[in-house]
């Protein structure tokens, strides 16, 4: 392997280190924001398909259905599509800023929006399950005690349900950094995207011109280490948490 | 909204049909042969993780953590261009298979895993008492028990599996997809956004939705059985 210095040269590259640093950074905040909407969205999504049971909200719950079971039964790319061609975007995102010009900018937020529909569906889920393993009696207690509806879920279900769905939470954000990089089949914002953009150019960068193998496995390889080490130390987290939470249980 | 409504833009749907009959064509085709790598993968690591030899289980722990820790996208980009740019390259499909069936292998070996430890140990040590060989234990008396746990979260991973088949688009793949949004966007064919999103769309509902409820309506039911045999030990206790 002599092209393996050459590739390995790249790394030292200050330009290209920035390139791939400011991509991780815009990996972790597309995908922290996402998952943050998703769950306001899931959150009132797995409310309506739960207690939307009364005969003139019931419509509600149906939607709440279908929205969950079509976004769970789609890929992910294909709301990406969608939401290039279908979704408007405000004004205010039409302009350069974050380093991105105003071009990926708008891709920017088509893209983060499909990823915040999808993820809402698979959150939509995983609250519904915090609020089933939530016993029945904390509802009729808050109703002995003249809560309302609203009162009940806001003051008692909801706070057990956030407290019983950490973990799944933090493991749903594992999956979100993972799916940020189907934002790569669109625009060059993210890890990935940077990663392919790199490759393709780097028989500038490398002094051989010419793309190697090598090349492949180091940059790649720097991308996956990176991808690794953020969902690992998550997963550890989680992993330590659901010890703790049978601990304490 | 991009003839949504223009007969003109349906009219030219069914005239393409052929287009998304192809596109079903090779998601399933990927789908299925990159199924029998995961299930392959899927069993071997997930019979190394409970083998209880240290070596064994060190070696699938890896292979399950980096798969599971890094995007499939990635590991696709990195399969096609390691083989291209070393010149063995086996195609846009082989290299689909490949790191499809890479990828899901890890989750199959972990839901493999979780099934085989949810039989009490005391199994396997009757089996083993009972004179069975390592190949009847798990035949007779293991896999028949756990392969209730075992279904629900295989269809799930099977349902991620097909929704994943989407990532070939990166790599210039010809899955559904990948061949709907160049129909929609080629020079010929173009334009006709959202007939063209609502055919794939049906299409990828139709084979997931039975798939992923079957899953879900399985696991109620058997968590409700667990409840119940749970309440009758405890009756019986009292």
């Amino acid at each position: 392997m002599s092209t393996l210095g050459a590739s390995l040269s790249m790394l030292k590259n200050p330009a290209i280190i920035n390139f791939i640093f400011q991509g991780v950074l815009f990996t972790l905040i597309i995908s922290v924001v996402a998952v943050l909407f998703s769950i306001l969205i899931g959150t009132i999504l797995a409310l309506l398909r739960n207690y939307c049971t009364g005969k003139r909200v019931r419509v509600f719950k149906y939607l709440s259905v279908a929205y969950i079971e079509i976004f769970r039964n789609t890929p992910l790319l294909f709301w990406i599509f969608i939401c290039l061609v279908f979704c408007p975007v405000p004004g205010f995102v039409d302009q350069p800023m974050f380093g991105l010009s105003s071009v990926n900018n708008k891709l920017l937020f088509k893209a983060a929006v499909a990823l915040i529909l999808y993820t809402s569906g698979v959150i939509a889920e995983i609250v519904r399950g915090g609020l089933n393993s939530v016993p029945s009696g904390q509802i009729e207690a808050g109703h002995s005690q003249g809560f309302r509806m609203v009162q009940i879920m806001w003051y008692i279900v909801l706070p057990q349900t956030f407290k019983a769905i950490v973990p799944t939470l933090l493991s749903q954000v594992i999956t979100t950094i993972k799916d940020s990089s189907f934002l790569a089949n669109v625009a060059i914002i993210e890890l990935m995207a940077r990663t392919k953009q790199i490759l393709s150019a780097a028989n500038r960068y490398n002094g051989t011109n010419s793309i190697n193998v090598s090349d492949v496995f180091v940059l790649f390889g720097v991308a996956a280490l990176i991808y690794f080490i953020i969902n690992f130390s998550l997963s550890m987290t989680v992993r330590s948490m659901q010890k703790e939470g049978v601990l304490n249980g | 909204m991009s003839g949504l409504f223009s007969p003109r833009a349906w009219n030219k749907i069914w005239i393409y049909k052929g287009t998304f009959l192809v596109g079903l064509l090779n998601t399933m085709k990927t789908a299925v042969v990159a199924l029998l790598i995961a299930l392959t993968l899927g069993i071997i690591f997930g019979l190394m993780a409970t083998s209880g030899k240290k070596l064994l289980k060190a070696i699938s722990r890896v292979y399950v953590e980096i798969i599971q820790n890094t995007p499939i996208l990635l590991q696709m980009c990195f399969l096609y261009y390691a083989l291209a740019f070393s010149g063995h390259s086996p195609g846009i499909i082989v290299t689909g298979f490949l790191a499809l069936g890479i990828y899901t292998g890890a989750y199959m070996a972990e839901v493999i895993r979780t099934g085989i430890e949810s039989v009490p140990k005391g199994q396997f040590e009757a089996a083993a008492a009972q004179g069975f060989g390592y190949v009847g234990q798990m035949y007779y008396i293991i896999i028949p028990q756990s392969i209730k746990v075992i279904l629900p979260p295989m269809t799930n991973v099977i349902v991620n599996m097909i929704k994943n088949t989407s990532c070939l688009y990166i790599v210039g793949g010809a899955d559904l997809l990948s061949l709907t949004y160049s129909f929609v966007t080629g020079e010929n064919t173009g334009g006709s956004y959202a007939p063209a999103y609502i055919v794939c769309g049906i299409i990828f509902f139709l084979i997931c939705f039975p798939l992923s409820s079957f899953a879900s309506m399985w696991e109620t039911s058997l968590k409700k059985r667990e409840q119940k045999v749970f309440q009758n030990n405890a009756l019986k206790e009292a």
